[in-house]
């Protein structure tokens, strides 16, 4: 499946050596995860930190965001890719600048995700994995998301939408600037 | 959705319908914080013995007798004791917790203080998935509100408890539902399951000694400290104390998360009345996955006039088990192998490749249900799947491979007609002639 989607990892990542540099405001956060650790346990720190660096660079871990996170916690490159190609809402490659993630697990699949998923696709011309030519929507599939009682949803960002209804997906689409 | 008590004075759901109820303000003015001052008051071991009788059993999915669980904390150690809050709800068709963290956040705190209280704990940590970020918000103002009124931080309320807690964000991995796992992600790796033993209670984050509980299970702690753990076991039945929060989702006119007393009678009643009953009218009962997608599927028939009683015995007795108490409820226009075949890519999906049985077992079960969607079906695929299960069941590394192969093996065992017709619809949709 991952060889000829565009959710393939292997293809277009670019690696560099680069390390990314970061506001004041943005170390103070960082620091503020790290603290609450113990302090020989930094590590820690790395998923929460993962996400922070993700948020900063655009919604996606490139290889700068990365490197500095390991200078920053004393890790090796390699500790901090470990950690961050495990879990899904890491983006490994960039995604457009609102990322729709629909729930394909049980419950939303038998409350109507097939009809929501056409929906949003054909509306937005790309398929799941993909992203929209203008940058603007990448669509991913996800696992149960825990809204099942208010199946189907999808969650765009951070953000949860549910009990959704084809009419429903469209005013929340065309709120998306 | 629905959320509410029924055959029960709403405990766990007490404040769910009560204006800023995830305040301390209005909290406290419900009697929060009580319990606190309450187990203060008490010796820790009295407390771990309140729990013990309650008949408290772990309400993430495992059902394991909490009291026990800290029981076998070592009371005597130079470490550093933790507790640690599993509030990973992944589980599909489970979404209680959700709503016990948005709009009673401060039950959680309170359970989490009087464990640190019984174990000699003095730092907590709340592992929040991490598609949830809104409850770890909601988690953290309820912290600071906390600690500002003194309930979290130095020599609380004057007992010499020290007790700091935190929220910790996971990224996407259903295993970290499983308490060691999640042990691993809290410390920055991946989500591998560990060896036990040692077990998280001798060994857990950091090499400490470490508790880790489900929320629901946490928040109960304050209301079994307050009205005593045999009153509380009381609401239930003797084996399996207190009330249950069941989430119900599916084709039901009401889903939602539903407070039920352990023991309640009649799981067609809970269902058929107390949810609505079927979402379309004139569309008969199917299937029910009572406890989230890793217990066995039952068919109508072992629900409609059964009256299988909704706790920890009952629903064995019925063919399957409370898990998580996640129901998913399926009409007669679900093909049971089309939601098999839809949970075992869940279980492809979220398998964390540690070990072989699961990681490659679930990927070949994939491969064939893809095989026959697409009309290559063959007579011997039945066997062939319940081989492949039985060669993950109870030979992977942690329960995530078991809870892989139940759904297979009794959607097969109890709809063999849907899995036969399967096979033969797929392959005349196809072209293909079957041979069944």
């Amino acid at each position: 499946m991952a060889a000829h989607t565009a959710t393939s990892f292997t293809d277009k990542v670019l690696v560099s050596d680069e390390v990314a540099e970061f506001s004041p405001e943005v170390i103070d956060e960082m620091k503020a995860h790290v603290a609450k650790y113990p302090a020989e346990r930094s590590r820690s720190a790395l998923i929460p930190l993962l996400f922070v660096v993700q948020r900063e660079r655009g919604g996606w871990l490139d290889n700068p965001g990365v490197n500095f996170l390991a200078k920053f916690l004393n890790l090796e490159v390699t500790d901090v890719w470990e950690t961050a190609t495990f879990y899904s809402m890491f983006n490994l490659r960039p995604v457009g600048r609102h990322h729709i993630q629909i729930c394909k697990t049980l419950s939303c699949k038998i409350m109507g995700e097939p009809e929501i998923t056409d929906h949003i696709c054909t509306k937005l011309g790309i398929h799941p994995g993909e992203t929209t030519e203008d940058g603007k929507f990448t669509v991913t599939m996800v696992e149960c998301l825990g809204s099942c009682g208010t199946a189907p949803m999808m969650q765009i960002g951070f953000d949860y939408h549910e009990d959704l209804t084809t009419e429903k997906v469209d005013k929340i689409l065309e709120a998306c600037k | 959705m629905e959320i509410k008590a029924i055959g029960c004075e709403p405990l766990q759901l007490k404040l769910m319908h009560v204006k800023d109820g995830h305040t301390l303000k209005v909290y406290k003015d419900h009697g929060g914080y009580k319990a606190l001052e309450k187990a203060f008051k008490m010796a820790p071991a009295d407390v771990i013995e309140e729990v013990k009788t309650s008949a408290l059993r772990g309400r993430g999915g495992a059902g394991f007798p909490t009291g026990m669980k800290w029981s076998f904390v070592p009371k005597e150690t130079p470490k550093q004791k933790y507790v640690v809050c599993n509030a990973d709800e992944s589980e599909p068709g489970t979404f209680k917790d959700r709503y016990l963290m948005e709009r009673d956040p401060h039950a959680l705190i309170e359970g989490m203080i009087i464990a640190g209280w019984a174990l000699g704990a003095n730092t907590g940590f709340i592992y929040t998935r991490g598609e949830y970020k809104y409850l770890i918000d909601i988690m953290d103002v309820a912290i600071a509100e906390a600690r500002e009124a003194g309930l979290i931080g130095k020599n609380i309320l004057g007992s010499g408890l020290d007790f700091e807690l935190y929220t910790h964000t996971g990224a996407g991995a259903y295993i970290c539902g499983e308490e060691t796992a999640l042990l691993s992600s809290l410390e920055g790796y991946r989500g591998h399951p560990r060896m036990k033993p040692p077990f998280p209670a001798v060994e857990g984050v950091y090499a400490s000694p470490t508790v880790v509980n489900n929320v629901e299970t946490l928040t109960a702690v304050p209301q079994i400290i307050n009205m005593g753990g045999t009153a509380w076991r009381d609401l239930g039945t003797e084996k399996s104390g207190g009330t249950k929060l069941w989430s119900v989702s599916g084709h039901v006119k009401k889903p939602g998360v539903y407070e039920l007393p352990m023991g309640y009678a009649d799981m067609e009643k809970f269902i058929m009345e107390d949810c609505g009953g079927m979402l379309r009218g004139d569309k008969k009962l199917k299937a029910v996955i009572p406890g989230g997608s890793s217990v066995y599927i039952m068919n109508a028939g072992q629900v409609i006039g059964k009256k299988v009683t909704m706790d920890y015995e009952g629903l064995v007795a019925g063919g399957s088990s409370v898990g998580s108490g996640g129901f998913i409820v399926m009409d007669e226009t679900v093909d049971v192998m089309e939601s098999t075949k839809n949970l075992t890519e869940f279980y492809k999906h979220e398998s964390c490749g540690w070990c072989t049985p699961c990681r490659e077992g679930t990927d070949w079960l994939v491969k064939i249900f893809n095989r026959i969607s697409e009309g290559g079906g063959r007579p011997e695929d039945a066997q062939l799947m319940l081989d492949i299960c039985d060669n993950i069941e109870g030979k992977s590394f942690c329960p995530l491979g078991d809870a892989a192969a139940w759904p297979i093996q009794s959607a097969i065992r109890q709809f063999p007609e849907d899995f036969k017709k399967w096979l033969v619809d797929k392959a005349q949709t196809s072209g293909v002639t079957a041979n069944v």
